[in-house]
């Protein structure tokens, strides 16, 4: 009964905005009711498909490089003041630039398409990723570092028995809010400068008037955002576990 | 096994330590007290040499200290244990870090494992090997703490305030695990503490350290025979020795 509930609520609401739309008579260029969305999703279900991939693809590449990236950033800034005061502002400053501006620049360098796409979810999402891994490694605590370097620990062992551990709940929680992000990276930059993708159908589709596919379009990047977001708190539930103790037992 | 001589620290406009001088015998327990902010926690943190003095010279076992020394080990009034590992693997954590038990950790680990074992068993742990730190209580945890301080036998044991966060039952219990403990493997131990019960009931020598910035202005010897038990508190000579140690703080204090 507990797990039906969001189940229960998201139908509801989609029967609200169907109910809505019927007793106003609301045009389907304006808001399309979710039964004509569906049909719309029936109808061309091979373009979404196919466009689907697409943006799922970039969205995943440049996920997993935000990753890698983040993650040795975090790394290097988390356990080394010197590159924190190096680095740090410089990464602030460039997270402040609007991401959808830069994708024109993107496309001068590289084309239109996959490249641009790949590059621009890369560019919105491993900021949190840095700055989490970051705060994680600074959480460790001074008495716990004391002990292992009398010890005789070098600082990559701190690092693995300590400071890595540490800083995976940090980093799962970066997971999920970069994963969402990714997304809109990759729809953004399909929008802009591409010829195939979510972002790409749904400009065509709008510029066609054929807004339930437009909606069609978002319900679809919004389905595969949770589904990603869901694999990620998966992981965490295995990985970092510990960190939730007072629900998982 | 330790000296320190004319050891003086400044923290920039802070003197933390000034020209303080003590000598610690091998296997000798000490214990050293004073009012707080007096540069007790500093002084552990120069002998294992986390921090260098600004002047004066530490030796270990007759050998200058620079940079962290190898091997000790340390507990804190925080335990931190490391939540993500059962008692038993939190205890194992040293034995990953220091030679020779690092080398056979990979064939070994059985038996490192059942040594734990037996170390956790006469602290009283036994059966919560597998448990993690968050199903602890706070003297339990403090026990791992310990555990984990001397699992590798190290010949220098430091020890800034274990039990002050301890209720008073615990933490007498506590005395004493580590009493057996030390009577058994007979390490070097340096206890900073503010709890004078404590400190005369667990050391061979309690010295006092002045108010900041701080050094050592007096020794006081414990002679009481050990093992020390409970009825030791009772003891007119202890209740002596605390309140000689007390007249001595209180009369820093007001200068």
């Amino acid at each position: 009964m507990k797990q039906a509930r969001p189940w229960l609520l998201t139908i509801a609401l989609f029967l609200l905005w169907e109910l809505v739309c019927r007793v106003f008579s609301v045009p389907a260029f304006v808001l399309p009711a979710p039964s004509e969305i569906l049909e719309a999703c029936i109808r061309f279900w091979e373009p979404l498909l196919v466009n689907g991939l697409q943006t799922l693809y970039t969205t995943v590449v440049g996920f997993a490089v935000a990753i890698i990236v983040g993650v040795l950033l975090g790394v290097g800034i988390g356990s080394s003041p010197a590159v924190y005061e190096a680095l740090y502002p410089l990464l602030v400053g460039f997270n402040a630039i609007p991401k959808v501006a830069l994708v024109p620049v993107v496309v001068i360098w590289c084309g239109i398409g996959t490249v641009p796409a790949i590059i621009t979810a890369f560019v919105i999402s491993f900021f949190p990723i840095t700055v989490n891994v970051a705060t994680g490694l600074a959480s460790v605590e001074p008495e716990m570092r004391d002990v292992l370097r009398v010890l005789g620990a070098s600082p990559l062992e701190v690092l693995r028995k300590v400071g890595i551990p540490r800083s995976l709940p940090y980093l799962f929680a970066a997971l999920k809010v970069a994963i969402t992000l990714a997304f809109i990276g990759s729809v953004v930059s399909e929008t802009v400068a591409a010829n195939q993708g979510i972002g790409f159908l749904m400009l065509s589709a709008s510029s066609r008037f054929q807004v339930p596919l437009v909606f069609a379009g978002l319900l679809l990047v919004a389905a595969m955002s949770i589904v990603l977001y869901a694999f990620c708190a998966l992981l965490e539930r295995r990985m970092a576990g510990w960190a939730f103790r007072g629900q998982a037992s | 096994m330790i000296e320190l001589v004319d050891v003086s620290l400044r923290y920039g406009n802070l003197q933390a330590l000034t020209k303080t001088t003590m000598a610690v015998g091998r296997g000798e327990f000490v214990a050293v007290v004073g009012p707080s902010g007096c540069g007790k926690s500093t002084l552990m943190k120069l002998v294992t040499g986390l921090i260098a003095p600004t002047s004066g010279e530490i030796r270990v076992e007759g050998r200058r200290v620079e940079g962290p020394v190898r091997g000790a080990g340390m507990a804190f009034q925080n335990a931190t244990l490391l939540p993500w590992r059962s008692t038993l693997d939190n205890v194992m954590l040293p034995l990953e870090i220091v030679e020779p038990f690092k080398r056979s950790m990979r064939k070994d680990r059985k038996r490192l494992e059942a040594r734990v074992q037996k170390l956790l068993e006469a602290v009283g742990l036994g059966e919560f090997g597998a448990s993690f730190p968050w199903q602890l209580s706070g003297g339990m945890q403090q026990r791992t703490n310990l555990c984990r301080s001397i699992i590798h036998e190290p010949k220098l044991l430091m020890l800034d305030e274990p039990f002050a966060a301890l209720d008073a039952f615990t933490k007498e219990d506590l005395w004493q695990v580590l009493q057996d403990l030390w009577l058994r493997q007979r390490f070097t131990a340096i206890l900073v503490t503010h709890d004078l019960r404590e400190a005369a009931f667990l050391a061979d020598t309690v010295h006092v350290m002045s108010q900041r910035p701080g050094r050592i202005v007096h020794r006081c010897p414990i002679a009481i025979p050990r093992p020390r038990t409970l009825a030791t508190t009772f003891d007119p000579a202890y209740t002596e020795i605390v309140n000689d140690l007390r007249a001595r703080i209180a009369q820093l204090r007001s200068q």
